[in-house]
């Protein structure tokens, strides 16, 4: 059963949704926000598009296996733990640079914002198994 | 250098199965170079140690708590890495020819070089702690190389009796070690070496000792705990002429020698030594005399070698320290000679059995030749090095240490049934007269690498007898001074005159002879002695290990009952129950009354909570209850605003939103509600929702009024900016001040993850499995653990 309706607003709503979340996921570290809520709101965008095409067109768009998400997600967490250790500091010890744009302007990253998009990849990945393999069934 | 030597064995072993894959006929003898190069090098220190130098060697592991891969060399580590090494080359050459063609050798390869790294490693380590880890590591490489032959359940349930019996030895031995470390104010042992005074006056010497005894007894197979070894002989031939024999058992043995300076003049240090291992070689040398399989024999007799070097080292004297290292070393070579012919034997004529085989010296003339040598070496026979080290333990058990008679009747019997042992193994199987139709089948040649094996120990053994001095300065004389601490000059000799010692070998060769005959001539009657080895102890480890079964059996059941409502109940109702007694006895419950205004607004919310709540209990069909729990949650996302929470507002409206879903697509599934429980049932639940209510609500109100009590919300607030360059402390403490906690639950929703898809995605198709019924289950079985 599709409806009309549904799809199409999908259709408008997937991207702004998407915006949305990956907006809430950079804004995190200084206004509410973060991967875990721009996750979820990502997982959310792909879970409306499954109620609207169902799964296996939901399986099209996504083109890489949500457990492939999930584990990259991880690594990529891992990974911005790791940098600690290699500068030989504890796990998980944030380090920060700037990358100059010119101007006396620059763009603050660290190993926290990586961790942040590991969560993010995490969240959305876990939660899109769960439900897509839900929604699958037998 | 020392631990690159170590370290390199575990590099090989684990590229073994590639470098065996490349060329399967060669991989034997190239996988032996390096134990061969290691030898060599071991060797090279000879001129050092021997001038009585010590080598220490350290790398920093947890300097915190002083732990470290230290290595230290003197004498007695040096002579147990000569024989691991030395053997070692000959063992892993040897399985090339015994396991030839078998589809696992290069996993085999494996298991045995990481084996013999671990077992470097123990002799070699300085720090009780890497000590303790390599000494697991030798049970555990044990464990695979017993149940090698994984598909047969006896060999299973004998690699798991082995790792099981030394595995709790180990974790005693963990103990004692830390006792020892905190006793001797060091965990280095060549520290502990020079602090004995200290060790022995400590208040808790007798639970140390022990706990030390225990784990070295467990390992080298001292009575009561000697079940397993025999057990271990399921293992491949290699497997019990390398660990079983020659070297892992003997880590026990090493470790009583290398604490010896430390407890030597503690009573209830000799005293436990010398009667354990009195009892454990008498034993051990009854009960080989009434075996039939070859394998099984030399293990019992393997047990009497252990007995007699604990027995010595008990009676802690130089002469009898310089004894027990010259008996190790003829063990080892006699011992590691007779399990690899037996291999060859079994591998040859497809039989061990002491009884049937007749006349092998026309099919195996150089598998006789070896086996002799090394049977008469056991038996204490001259020209051999066991005739060497029998005088040695007579010199030493009539020099009068201890209890006088006892011990020297002690080391007469063993030896003597140690003869007789030797005899039934050698005598009939290969000299007896052969069967007309087996006696046909002669000049078959066995391979090198199956004969190498046993002949080269069996050779050194006749050449260390005929020129033992050899062995005396550059080997026996700086390992017994490391034992007993103090400068010791061996003379060995293979012809002392006529001594008492020459009149007790005399005495042993005519009585074991006599036991011999008895043993041969009347074997209805050895038969009949025979459930002694099989209703020891080895049936106290069954009965054992079945009850332990039987209560995992039981509170597995009784705690995983599959009910989803049992497990809630169960975790609801022992989380109330602990916290409310807590609270009570402490006099936690102290609920503020001032300060609990509540707005209008916030009264609004919460009576639409509540009667939300309501309508979930009561409602009669699954989507409304969904719906009525969906209003609670965001209900809570409301209040979470109010109160500028907007992070915690916004996760919770999505989770909330998300848990509708999944409910939705999970009751799709389900039949419609009815009411199967009881009345009776039904209250109880309520009682506990409402006890864990109340509770969740009193421990709310109490944290309301000691809220001033944090620290920690004032440390982030403060430098969340400062130190994590973040304005939003929320956020910088799950992704920067808590990120281990956050990494964590990543790893868990990951994991809840792959488990759904697991359940929902990795069953047996239904349908193809009726279509399938044909084949054989366990073929589907592997098919789903393999994707």
């Amino acid at each position: 059963m599709k409806s009309v309706i549904l799809t199409t607003a999908t259709r408008y709503l997937m991207p702004m949704l998407l915006l949305l979340s990956a907006f809430l996921l950079f804004r995190g570290h200084n206004l509410p926000g973060g991967g875990f809520i721009g996750g979820l709101v990502a997982a959310g965008t792909f879970i409306l598009h499954n109620f609207a095409f169902g799964v296996e067109e939901t399986r099209r768009l996504l083109r890489i296996n949500p457990l492939v998400i999930t584990a990259v997600g991880l690594l990529t967490a891992m990974g911005s733990g790791v940098v600690g250790l290699l500068a030989g500091n504890p796990f998980m010890t944030g380090h920060w640079i700037t990358i100059p744009l010119g101007k006396g302007q620059g763009l603050h990253i660290g190993t926290p914002v990586t961790f942040d998009i590991g969560v993010y990849l995490v969240v959305i990945g876990a939660t899109l198994t769960i439900i897509l393999s839900l929604a699958e069934g037998e | 250098m020392i631990s690159i030597a170590v370290i390199s064995g575990f590099v090989l072993a684990l590229f073994a199965p590639t470098i065996h894959r490349i060329k399967p006929s060669w991989s034997g003898g190239v996988l032996a170079l390096l134990p061969l190069s290691l030898f060599f090098f071991f060797f090279s220190f000879i001129g050092e140690i021997s001038g009585g130098t010590e080598i220490v060697e350290s790398a920093a592991w947890a300097p915190q708590i002083g732990v470290a891969f230290s290595f230290y060399l003197d004498g007695l580590s040096l002579l147990f890495a000569l024989l691991i090494s030395g053997i070692g080359a000959l063992i892993i050459f040897y399985s090339g020819g015994y396991l030839h063609g078998h589809p696992n050798l290069g996993r085999f390869y494996t298991y045995l070089l990481g084996f013999m790294a671990s077992m470097l490693g123990l002799v070699l380590a300085s720090n009780v702690i890497s000590l303790f880890i390599f000494w697991e590591l030798t049970s555990l490489s044990s464990y695979f190389l017993i149940g090698f032959d994984h598909h047969r359940e006896s060999a299973r349930s004998a690699a798991l009796q082995a790792l099981l019996v030394t595995g709790i030895g180990g974790l005693a031995l963990l103990a004692g070690l830390i006792l020892l470390a905190q006793a001797g104010g060091s965990q280095e042992i060549y520290e502990l070496l020079s602090r004995g005074d200290a060790v022995r006056s400590h208040p808790l010497i007798v639970p140390m000792l022990i706990l030390l005894l225990a784990g070295a007894f467990t390992k080298s197979a001292q009575v009561p705990f000697h079940f397993w070894l025999p057990s271990a002989m399921e293992g491949p031939a290699p497997v019990s002429a390398y660990l079983h024999s020659a070297t892992m058992v003997k880590a026990g043995v090493y470790l009583v020698l290398r604490l010896s300076p430390v407890f030597s003049g503690s009573a209830s240090w000799h005293t436990s030594l010398t009667l354990f291992g009195g009892v454990t070689m008498i034993v051990g040398a009854w009960l080989a005399i009434v075996q039939t399989d070859m394998k099984k024999l030399l293990a019992y007799t393997t047990v009497n070698g252990l007995g007699m070097l604990v027995f010595l080292t008990g009676l802690g004297t130089p002469l009898a320290l310089q004894a027990a290292v010259v008996f190790l070393i003829a063990h080892a070579l006699y011992k590691g000679s007779l399990f690899l012919s037996a291999g060859v034997v079994d591998h040859e004529t497809g039989s061990r059995n002491v009884r049937e085989l007749r006349g092998l010296y026309k099919r195996l003339p150089l598998i006789t030749i070896a086996t002799a040598l090394a049977g008469m070496s056991m038996a204490g026979l001259p020209p051999l090095v066991g005739f060497v080290g029998k005088e040695l333990i007579y010199e030493t058990v009539l020099a009068g240490s201890g209890p006088g008679h006892l011990v020297v009747i002690a080391a007469l019997l063993a030896n003597t049934l140690l003869f007789a042992a030797s005899g039934v193994l050698l005598i009939r199987p290969f000299f007896g007269r052969a069967a007309p139709e087996a006696a046909s089948s002669r000049g078959h040649r066995v391979s090198i690498d199956l004969w190498l094996g046993p002949v080269v120990p069996a050779a050194a053994g006749l050449l260390f007898g005929l020129i033992p001095g050899l062995l005396s300065s550059a080997i026996v004389s700086p390992a017994a001074a490391a034992v007993a601490a103090r400068h010791v000059e061996a003379h060995l000799a293979l012809w002392h005159g006529f001594t008492p010692m020459l009149l007790l070998s005399l005495v042993t060769i005519g009585l074991g002879c006599a036991f011999y005959g008895v043993t041969i001539s009347k074997e209805t009657l050895v038969d009949r002695w025979r459930w002694l080895g099989s209703a020891g102890p080895a049936r106290w480890y069954d009965v054992g290990l079945n009850a332990l079964k039987g209560l995992a059996h039981w509170q597995t059941r009784l705690l995983q009952s599959g009910y989803l409502h049992h497990y809630v109940l169960t975790i609801v109702l022992t989380a109330v129950i602990l916290t409310a007694v807590t609270m009570i006895r402490l006099k936690g419950f102290l609920i503020p009354t001032t300060d609990l205004q509540v707005s209008a607004y916030e009264l609004v919310i919460v009576v639409l909570m509540i009667l939300a709540a309501l309508v979930a209990v009561c409602s009669k069909t699954r989507m409304s209850a969904i719906v009525a729990m969906g209003v609670i949650g965001y209900g809570l996302a409301l209040i979470f605003v109010d109160f500028g929470a907007p992070d915690l507002a916004m996760t919770q409206f999505i989770i909330e939103t998300m848990t509708v879903i999944l409910f939705v697509l999970v009751i799709y599934r389900l039949p419609h509600y009815t009411a199967i429980s009881s009345r009776g049932s039904r209250l109880f639940s309520a009682l506990v929702a409402a006890a864990s209510g109340a509770l969740m609500t009193s421990l709310v109100l109490v944290a309301h009024g000691i809220r001033e009590g944090s620290r920690l919300s004032g440390y982030f607030a403060d430098n969340s900016l400062l130190l994590a360059h973040g304005r939003n402390v929320v956020n910088v403490i799950i992704v920067d001040f808590r990120g281990m906690d956050t990494l964590g639950e990543i790893t868990v929703l990951s994991l809840a993850g792959i488990g759904v898809y697991t359940l929902l995605k990795l069953r047996p198709h239904r349908n193809s499995k009726e279509e399938q019924a044909q084949t054989t289950t366990s073929n589907e079985e592997q098919e789903s653990t393999d994707h």
